[in-house]
């Protein structure tokens, strides 16, 4: 069976006729190609797919297409505005919190909004945050060290 | 540093090239890749370790509109592609004409219009097995009698995949019956696997006009693909100028997207067949359960010494399982890779090692995790028994190793078993991390947490690597010798484009390539264009595994800018009307010698190239360079890490953990701290969490991430880092590799830690993972659980 749902993705409105199974993730994905939200696993863990519904970090893998109707989503592609990076991208560069680059989208979801509910969150809070996001590169130190740049930055 | 920062050549921590698309979700990973009219893959995998196959039905999953086609062995058989050769020479079936040999073999492939019809098209096809008997356990499969596991194999009458020994056994056994003591201890390192944040996957796409295959891939060795490609299915047609294998982002290797998996000889053979493009991307729980595994040494290790701590001889036994084939990388004359590098950091007179490779019913194995050639079992094999002997001497196992330490002026060093170690100073490394860890007020502090009951331990690892294969007399790839290559165009505006054999999986290349050729030529680094990864364009390489990108191409990038540099100075003495021996060269600049005021710029060199030769001169500013290393290098450090252990869980938390590396010169200091943090991640997973284990059906333990445990934030300490720099004598730039330098060298330094922690209750020795569990049984059996 399928859905018409209506989805607000990086501020605009997305319409599409899906059915009832499709995943969150694969929508963003492949209907509307946004690809820098990653598929990384098949049960919840990894985090790569981790974007904002309502301004909440969630994990599009775990989430059906339909659920997200009627709602809020940001990616990683909304993250830059106006030509400006979001300054947790940039204290993700400055600090080399990024290698392979695969779990970077979904780490930046998930400390972007931490900042947004905690603004000076401690090392320990920061760890807690992301521990839902694996890197298998970076060994999570200077992801740490990039939140709170980021944080310094935002204060 | 020889450059300034706007060059930014060697030693500079330049910010990633690669980062301003990653960050922005702007990535080109495989499943990213979307061609006109592609079509998608599932596999049909086996529930069984070891079964016939009776009968597959594909009727109910053919009526599902989408579903174009299922693909299985007899259908690859028509085209004889239904075996293929591994990397290591050995052989493996792609699909199943007769027998399944694992859980989660490949069976059969479901050919659809859509990922998810594709998934239907797989729930749909029925396939019935007759259950075979199943071996999993390597000690049994190696025994005299054993049912011969590989029967198509003609004339095999046991299991064993390869022997392979170094040393010398008798004067082992001779000066081992010598010794005043001797530690023995059985080590077993477990199977692991490197779990990349990305799975493997690919888009074969064959053009049938054309008769071209462009196959994007998960690679780490694009170009090794190509000629397997070439050689396997040769007699379909394809031809090697006819293949194009393109290796885009890459969401991490480790070693695990080295080798051709069966999944993308279905999808190449799928698109031959249809005539479309074809995408297939395991999911998580194929990945965890059906490649890239890697170690499953089971060692016998013995260490002899004398009384006042000397060691004298090393003997290492090894059942290694490799499963169903054996699938690793290694060089054809090292089928064990760089054991016998096991040595270590001390000079032993005697050493003998040795390894038995058994097939059992399990996965292919062998494959890496960070670590492809065996030094990670090696170096845990060696720091866990000296360990064991200082535990045995009552001496402290900083002052064992200071005692035994290869010293500085020993270097170039010839090992027992005929290693040449290039370069070395690990009394000072040890020394440093020591320092840093301030080791005196630890064991101060250990005595009196002991005291209180509580439990505290230190543990240290003095590693010896060997990276960067190799030298061409003894490194190949099925014949193909392990050089790598470097390309460099000199634009006529003086910016440049540089390519390579090699692949990044996030180690940087774009950035570090760059910082050698500005290095050498004194063109900006961010005037450098970096290019990897596709056949069509890069020059020949074996790719990038086992930390070789650096001594293999980051070499060639240096050789080929030399002779781009000597062309330049021709060009220069034309331009300032002098002879070439009256310059003088800083980075960037031919000047006359005494006048710096006269100059040419490289930049005006190059566009000289173009517009304004000497006579005689060829036109153009480009070079390559193949480049066949004299040796391999040896990076080393020392690691010391302190744990605390919670009586009543069983839980080992990594407090400090202090790594001083040693890998030569550096190219971008940033980032070799980032390999090393990774590194050490990688070290702290299988150290403490990371097993795939199987039942007596074969069925796996760790097949999906709700039972493989990577690490997360919450496990990693807050690194300390630190170097000590001997550059190699032999690489053009003083460098070393160190991507895996920190995975071999965090593993045991944890051990020893967990174990020195529980010493004084008589523990000896915790094969890894030291999982709570194994821990708390442990303290519950010494009456020292809370």
């Amino acid at each position: 069976m399928k859905h018409h749902i209506k989805v607000t993705v990086n501020g605009a409105v997305r319409e599409a006729e899906v059915e009832s199974r499709l995943l969150l993730v694969h929508f963003i994905r492949e209907n509307l190609r946004l690809t820098g939200t990653h598929v990384g696993c098949d049960t919840s863990h990894c985090g790569v797919c981790t974007v904002h519904l309502d301004g909440e970090p969630v994990k599009s893998c775990t989430v059906l297409a339909v659920q997200a109707d009627g709602r809020s989503v940001s990616t990683v592609e909304g993250l830059e505005q106006g030509g400006k990076l979001h300054p947790m991208q940039e204290a993700f560069t400055e600090k080399h919190a990024l290698q392979c680059g695969f779990c970077t989208p979904g780490m930046l979801m998930t400390t972007s909004a931490l900042l947004e509910r905690n603004k000076k969150p401690s090392e320990q809070e920061i760890r807690q945050a992301i521990s839902g996001n694996l890197c298998r590169c970076t060994g999570y130190l200077n992801i740490v060290k990039a939140v709170q740049h980021a944080a310094e930055k935002l204060s | 540093m020889k450059t300034d920062a706007k060059i930014c050549g060697m030693g500079h921590s330049m910010k990633r090239k690669e980062d301003p698309r990653f960050i922005r979700g702007q990535g080109n990973y495989v499943d990213d890749v979307v061609l006109p009219g592609m079509l998608y893959m599932d596999i049909v995998r086996s529930p069984h370790a070891h079964a016939r196959i009776k009968k597959i039905d594909t009727s109910k999953a053919l009526k599902i509109p989408g579903v174009l086609a299922v693909i299985d062995g007899p259908t690859l058989e028509k085209y004889k592609l239904h075996w293929m050769p591994t990397i290591s020479g050995d052989t493996q079936m792609v699909l199943p004409i007769d027998e399944v040999m694992y859980v989660a073999q490949e069976v059969c492939a479901v050919i659809a219009t859509e990922r998810y019809i594709a998934a239907d098209g797989a729930d749909a096809v029925e396939v019935e097995y007759e259950p075979l008997p199943v071996m999993v356990d390597p000690m049994k499969s190696i025994a005299p009698g054993a049912p011969v596991l590989r029967k198509d194999k003609q004339g095999k009458k046991d299991n064993i995949a390869f022997h392979w020994e170094a040393g010398d056994r008798a004067a082992t056994e001779k000066a081992l019956k010598e010794c005043e003591v001797v530690a023995e201890q059985d080590v077993y390192v477990p199977r692991i696997h490197v779990a990349s944040m990305e799975t493997c996957g690919c888009v074969a796409d064959f053009d049938t006009a054309q008769g071209k295959l462009t196959v994007h891939m998960t690679t780490q060795a694009p170009h090794a693909v190509r000629t397997v490609f070439a050689l396997v299915a040769g007699h379909v047609g394809l031809s090697e100028e006819r293949i194009r294998i393109i290796s885009p982002d890459i969401g991490g290797g480790f070693g695990g997207k080295v080798p051709v998996y069966p999944g993308y000889v279905i999808a190449v053979a799928a698109s031959v067949v249809i005539g479309k493009p074809v995408k297939w991307i395991e999911d998580r729980m194929e990945n965890l359960q059906a490649d890239s595994f890697a170690r499953d040494y089971h060692m016998k290790v013995s260490l002899g010494a004398k009384k006042d701590g000397t060691m004298t001889a090393l003997r290492i036994k090894t059942v290694a399982d490799h499963g169903y084939t054996n699938a690793s990388a290694n060089p054809m004359k090292y089928p064990a890779g760089l054991f016998s590098i096991c040595t270590g950091s001390y000079p032993m007179k005697n050493a003998f090692c040795e390894v038995d490779a058994v097939y059992t019913h399990k996965p292919p194995g062998g494959v890496a995790y960070r670590c492809s050639f065996r030094v990670t079992e090696a170096v845990h094999a060696i720091e866990r028994v000296v360990d064991v002997l200082a535990q045995k001497l009552k001496m402290d196992p900083a002052e064992l190793r200071m005692k035994n330490f290869i010293r500085p002026e020993q270097f170039p060093y010839k090992s027992v078993l005929g290693w040449e170690y290039d370069s070395g100073n690990y009394p000072a490394a040890l020394k440093k991390a020591m320092d840093i860890v301030d080791y005196s007020s630890l064991r101060q502090e250990q005595k009196e947490k002991r005291a209180r009951g509580e439990l505290m331990g230190i543990g240290i690892c003095s590693f010896t690597e060997i990276v960067g294969a190799g030298p061409s007399k003894d490194f190949d790839i099925l014949g193909i010798k392990m050089f790598d290559s470097a390309e460099i165009r000199v634009h006529p505006t003086g910016k440049a484009l540089a390519r390579f054999g090699t692949k990044s999986q996030g180690q940087g290349h774009e950035t570090t390539y760059a910082q050698i050729v500005a290095e050498e030529l004194g063109i900006p680094a961010s005037d450098v264009q970096v290019e990897e990864g596709d056949t069509d364009t890069a020059p020949y390489g074996l790719g990038t595994s086992a930390s070789r990108s650096t001594p293999t191409s980051g070499a060639a990038a240096a050789m080929a800018a030399r002779k781009i540099r000597a062309k330049a100075k021709t060009i220069a003495a034309h331009l300032l009307e002098c002879s070439e021996v009256d310059l003088d060269w800083e980075p960037g600049k031919f000047f006359i010698k005494g006048v710096p005021g006269k100059f040419k710029t490289i930049q005006e060199c190059a566009f000289a190239a173009y517009t304004n030769l000497p006579k005689g001169l060829e036109p153009g500013m480009e070079a390559t360079n193949y480049y066949d290393p004299p040796n391999l290098t040896f990076p080393f450090g020392s690691y010391i890490c302190v744990v605390d252990i919670d009586r009543g869980t069983g839980e080992v938390k990594v407090r400090r953990f202090v790594a001083v590396d040693d890998c030569g010169n550096i190219i971008n200091p940033m980032i070799v701290d980032g390999q090393i943090h990774g590194g050490l991640a990688q070290g702290v997973g299988p150290a403490l969490y990371e097993e795939i284990g199987y039942d007596e059906e074969g069925n796996v333990f760790g097949g999906s991430f709700l039972d493989y445990y990577v690490p997360t934030a919450l496990e990693c300490p807050k690194w300390e880092t630190d170097k000590t720099i001997t550059p190699s004598p032999h690489h053009p730039l003083g460098a070393k590799g160190v991507g895996e330098s920190a995975t071999v060298g965090a593993p045991p330094a944890i051990a020893n830690a967990v174990v020195d922690a529980l010493s004084h209750l008589g523990v000896t020795h915790i094969d890894i993972p030291i999982t709570p569990d194994k821990v708390w049984k442990l303290l519950k059996a010494k009456g020292a659980a809370e």
